[in-house]
């Protein structure tokens, strides 16, 4: 009888201790999980198709049209109310300088004046743009922000660029074309 | 005649919304069921976010298209992996989850049918 209980009275700690080892390495390694959206920027995926209107000629384009060639293609979400996207704007011009992409503007939810104020200010680094006035577009792009990027090879979505552009980013679409 | 008619079109006004109110009905369950990605702890039937804007708009535009809740899930799921649904999806990577609750309350049946198998 002392035996078995002293056996129960070393048993319930070695439990107790067990379990919140067990707790803690839960919350250890959910600690340093992100628990903020991250998409995979790298998975190759079709172009999705859309119809919208063009910012400066009063037509609708269709996507497939722009992207069914053998260029490559940036298509970059920007917005006149976006402050990030007058940072990378920069970027975006002298991206604008090489011949072996083009630059496909897709201007979320703005007002058209001030998107052409805009571009008249910074420059215009497009050779396309079209509107998405209410943002539901974008939904079918897998895109959630301002300013976003896609970079395009035959109708394929290589890369994702999510944020504005920098250098590197740059410097990492040069290569890719290259 | 007079009284027929404004009868009549009230009660043709109050169609309308009882149609409507459904549609609404099944647009907010299906927002509160996803994340918003861009707000921390947020549905996206919370948010006023740009994005859950037009994320409400787009579940407007499937619903009118015939879609069923579902088929919008599945949709969106594709679009932003499965992180934007609160509810997760039973495969190998949930199994633990999923299964945990039973695993508990098995493990508690058999701690209470111990004790009394003990005091007997």
């Amino acid at each position: 009888m002392s035996q078995k209980k002293e056996m129960k009275f070393k048993f319930t700690p070695i439990i107790i201790v067990v379990f919140f080892f067990i707790i803690f390495i839960i919350f250890f390694t959910g600690l340093k999980n992100s628990n903020i959206y991250t998409p995979n920027i790298n998975i190759e995926k079709k172009v999705p198709s859309f119809t919208l209107n063009s910012l400066y000629a009063d037509k609708e384009t269709v996507t497939e049209k722009i992207f069914d060639d053998n260029k490559f293609h940036l298509m970059n979400i920007w917005s006149s109310w976006c402050i990030p996207c007058r940072e990378e704007h920069e970027f975006l011009m002298e991206l604008k300088i090489n011949e072996k992409i083009q630059i496909t503007g897709f201007n979320y939810k703005d007002k058209t004046n001030n998107a052409k104020k805009f571009l008249d200010e910074l420059g215009n680094p497009y050779t396309k743009i079209v509107i998405d006035g209410d943002g539901t577009a974008s939904i079918d792009w897998g895109a959630y922000g301002v300013p976003e990027s896609f970079l395009i090879y035959q109708n394929k979505i290589i890369k994702r660029y999510i944020g504005p552009i920098n250098g590197k980013s740059l410097m990492e679409i040069e290569k890719i074309i290259e | 005649m007079r009284l027929l008619k404004i009868f009549f079109m009230i009660s043709i006004i109050l169609n309308f919304t009882l149609l409507k109110a459904d549609e609404i009905k099944t647009e907010n369950q299906i927002a509160k069921n996803l994340r918003c990605l861009i707000c921390q702890g947020q549905s996206v039937y919370d948010s006023d976010s740009e994005f859950a804007l037009s994320l409400k708009l787009v579940i407007k535009d499937k619903i009118n298209e015939g879609m069923n809740e579902k088929q919008i899930y599945s949709f969106l799921e594709q679009k932003y992996g499965e992180w934007i649904l609160y509810d997760p999806i039973f495969n190998r990577n949930t199994y633990f989850l999923w299964l945990l609750p039973l695993l508990i309350f098995l493990a508690g049946g058999a701690i209470i049918i111990k004790k009394f198998y003990i005091k007997k």
